[in-house]
């Protein structure tokens, strides 16, 4: 039955955007993560998201999402000048992660809004079963 | 007089077939909201529905099998049914899921689902009482 599907692939959506959330929260919350060299500097970390299934003819399977890996972005990470900082280096710069807060925030806004999405898919899937069984009473 | 479910529940039963194949389509597509390059999928579902009124059989359309040697399809949708969605508005990325255009399809999917449920309850509801006499 392939109602029962529904919930797989709704399943495997919640699971992708909650990898996403987690992502975003730890991007969040390392954002101010300062470092005095860019070796061991936080990096900013994004999903890869793929469908599970290439082709939609296979009957068992319906195409969910599965989370390919999780990348640490390339983006150049911002330096500061500032000598005070106990962390800072010979020069005085302090090093800051490449994480932008501004688009972390966007992330997670569709990250949720996408996860209720899902949600409301599954609550209707879960309608419909429970009135197919309650056919005839 | 022998009881053919088939006529007594018309053009319903293959009906929810489709409909509950096609929420998985659509939830599919929702899922898949995220992922760069999807590509959004559904049923043209008044072809399908046509096909198999006009197969006459009630069945899902499905391929006769004349030889002993022949396959039963795997499914009650050939693949040839399930089309591509034109977006209205295409993203960069590649997906053409547009998840207000899906969420809506989702739900008149299963509002049609809960109405072909709500007639075939009916049918048995009076072939209940029909054998009650009541």
């Amino acid at each position: 039955m392939s109602l029962f599907n529904v919930f797989d692939v709704a399943g495997s959506a919640l699971n992708a955007q909650t990898v996403r959330l987690n992502t975003t929260s730890s991007n969040m919350a390392n954002a101010n993560s300062v470092s005095s060299s860019t070796n061991n500097l936080y990096r900013a970390r994004h999903p890869v998201f793929a469908p599970l299934v290439k082709a939609f003819d296979s009957a068992s399977k319906g195409p969910g999402v599965s989370v390919q890996g999780i990348i640490e972005s390339d983006a150049p990470a911002r330096q500061e000048y500032n000598p005070n900082h106990p962390q800072a280096n010979e020069q005085g710069y302090i090093f800051m992660p490449n994480v932008n807060v501004i688009e972390e925030m966007a992330n997670m806004i569709s990250a949720s809004r996408s996860y209720q999405a899902n949600v409301e898919v599954m609550n209707s899937a879960k309608q419909m079963m429970m009135r197919t069984l309650a056919i005839g009473q | 007089m022998p009881f053919n479910f088939e006529k007594i529940l018309g053009a319903h039963e293959p009906a929810l077939h489709m409909q509950s194949r096609r929420a998985q389509l659509l939830a599919a597509n929702i899922a898949n909201a995220d992922t760069p390059g999807f590509k959004a999928r559904d049923i043209d579902f008044r072809a399908a529905l046509q096909r198999v009124q006009s197969s006459g059989s009630g069945q899902m359309g499905q391929m006769m099998t004349t030889n002993k040697r022949h396959m039963a399809p795997t499914d009650e949708i050939g693949g040839d049914e399930i089309l591509y969605r034109q977006p209205f508005q295409a993203s960069l990325d590649g997906n053409t899921v547009e998840s207000h255009v899906e969420t809506a399809a989702f739900t008149e999917n299963s509002m049609r689902y809960l109405m072909s449920l709500r007639f075939v309850s009916g049918k048995f509801k009076s072939l209940t009482t029909a054998l009650k006499g009541q």
